[in-house]
């Protein structure tokens, strides 16, 4: 085992301020960023605030920014630094600070809370939903979502613009919206709900620029821009802005 | 500690009177700006090339080759190319360089491009210039306004994009003739033109439009195992579309920069047979 002392920055405060505090703390081999931050609130800073839960990259709770990423710090080795370099940790810089490495992350509540959820489908039982593998595999790779949030911390729209987040869901429920339009036992469409109209005029999919930075930054490796975000822009193409699916939409109505 | 019954923050951004105090705009420790700058050299390098070669309105057939910026021509002031695509649609009113009526369609193929946009909105708006990096601009409405809107009718360009394929395609299978227009007969070219034939096919292919026009708009796969297996192969092309768009986007350019080198005489193609 070889032990060393690595040079330390931590964002300490709250919304009155705060600044980055140097530390020098003790690291171990084999050991991630969140042992570190432990052994700072045990040995030096024992009022260090830090939400952590499982340490296993399952829970979604210890999300922060390390070297200006946003990462999970249970998930992140110190092995992938160099024992000269200085760590600086902050909060997550998209949402307002509670305390030191703790955030309000309760914008993405709000946002979970306006998407519709699954409508079942007429006459069949809950016990008795069947669904071929290959029909919900799309779904299913949406479903492996943490709920770190750190998609909706790097994400630009709201990042860098505060006013965007009440028109803005973000790429974390555009995702579950896309999952929601992808699944195969959805009835949203039969019971008056266009989630690919609602994707567009309620939760903002226009203002995403597919710049990727959502499925850079996903520790569960969800394409979220190829498989979520771009298939929901080029639905929502099919129902605003493809004449030819808009006629046929018209004559089978017609037709009805 | 906020009380949560203050007046919503004025500031915007990371910058943010709710936000965690930090000066920087970024703390990224890394090389973050060597992509960026490495996307818009490269994107810059080829609009000047193709800027120039489009307006000079020369040195663009030298039997049996012709440059893919020029194909099909569409107006008369073309040189003539036997078999080629003399496609005299529009007349001959026009008094420009006849690549400017094609390229509008690759053009516009490419400006709509998931992947480009990414490519430009990063390289050259830095919005944002890399992830957690905070961007310059005060205002941000993204594609939700003109003339962003129209990004959404790249499935168009996509369409277009396949006849100009088809067309290259053509243009290809006459590369094996000779300098006689005799057939059976093949040179570097050849080779030269049937290496961006299938990179451009690729690309086209490999398109999120194509993705979604083959099946990914559809609800149940197991019901259309056909388009299904399509999509599983396009999703597979799709996964490699970034490579894809710079490949082609260099082997149009080299293939226009060979016919380039043999009609203004400053190579001889070699022939192999």
């Amino acid at each position: 085992m070889s032990s060393y002392q690595a040079g330390f920055r931590v964002w300490r405060g709250d919304q009155d301020g705060g600044e980055l505090e140097d530390f020098t703390v003790e690291v171990n081999e084999g050991e991630v960023v969140l042992d570190i931050i432990h052994r700072l609130q045990a040995t030096q800073a024992s009022d260090l605030a830090v939400r952590w839960n499982c340490k296993a990259g399952k829970c979604g709770s210890c999300s922060a920014e390390i070297n200006g990423r946003p990462r999970l710090m249970c998930m992140t080795r110190m092995s992938v630094f160099t024992r000269e370099e200085t760590i600086t940790v902050t909060p997550l810089r998209a949402f307002p600070v509670v305390r030191d490495l703790v955030t309000d992350v309760s914008f993405n509540y709000a946002k979970a809370r306006d998407v519709p959820s699954f409508v079942p489908p007429p006459g069949v039982a809950a016990g008795d939903y069947r669904m071929r593998q290959v029909d919900v595999d799309r779904s299913q790779e949406f479903r492996k979502c943490i709920e770190c949030f750190l998609c909706q911390d790097t994400c630009h729209v709201v990042r860098d613009h505060e006013e965007n987040k009440p028109a803005f869901a973000g790429p974390r429920f555009l995702m579950r919206v896309a999952e929601l339009d992808m699944h195969p036992l959805d009835a949203a469409a039969e019971s008056g709900l266009d989630r690919k109209k609602t994707a567009q005029e309620e939760h903002g999919l226009g203002y995403c620029n597919i710049t990727k930075c959502c499925t850079e930054v996903c520790p569960e490796g969800i394409k979220i821009t190829d498989n979520a975000l771009i298939p929901l822009k080029e639905r929502a193409a099919d129902r605003k802005y493809d004449p030819l699916v808009w006629l046929g939409n018209k004559i089978r109505r017609r037709g009805e | 500690m906020a009380t949560g019954t203050e007046p919503p923050p004025t500031h915007s951004g990371v910058h943010g009177a709710t936000r965690a105090t930090i000066g920087a705009r970024h703390l990224r420790t890394d090389r973050w700006w060597l992509s960026p700058a490495l996307t818009a050299g490269g994107l810059l390098a080829f609009v000047l090339y193709s800027t120039w070669r489009a307006f000079a309105n020369a040195d663009y057939y030298a039997a049996p080759y012709v440059s893919p910026f020029y194909s099909p021509c569409l107006s008369e002031n073309c040189a003539p190319m036997r078999g080629g695509p003399n496609w005299e649609i529009i007349g001959g009113w026009w008094g420009l360089s006849p690549a400017l009526l094609i390229l509008i369609f690759p053009l516009g193929f490419r400006l709509t491009c998931y992947y480009y946009r990414k490519a430009y909105y990063r390289g050259f708006w830095a919005s944002p210039p890399a992830c957690a990096v905070a961007e310059p601009h005060k205002k941000y409405t993204g594609e939700t306004r003109f003339p962003l809107i129209l990004q959404n009718l790249h499935r168009y360009f996509f369409y277009a994009a396949l006849l100009v394929a088809g067309i290259l395609t053509y243009d290809t299978v006459l590369t094996f003739r000779d300098e006689q227009y005799a057939w059976g007969h093949m040179g570097l070219g050849t080779v030269v033109f049937l290496v961006n034939i299938v990179l451009i096919w690729a690309y086209t292919l490999s398109c999120h439009s194509c993705r979604h026009i083959v099946g990914g708009r559809l609800k149940h796969f197991s019901r259309h195992p056909v388009r299904y297996r399509l999509w599983g192969w396009v999703s597979k092309l799709n996964a490699r579309h970034m490579q894809l768009a710079w490949a082609s986007l260099i082997s149009v350019g080299l293939a226009d920069f060979y016919v380039y080198l043999v009609a203004s005489g400053a190579f001889d193609d070699p022939r192999f047979f």
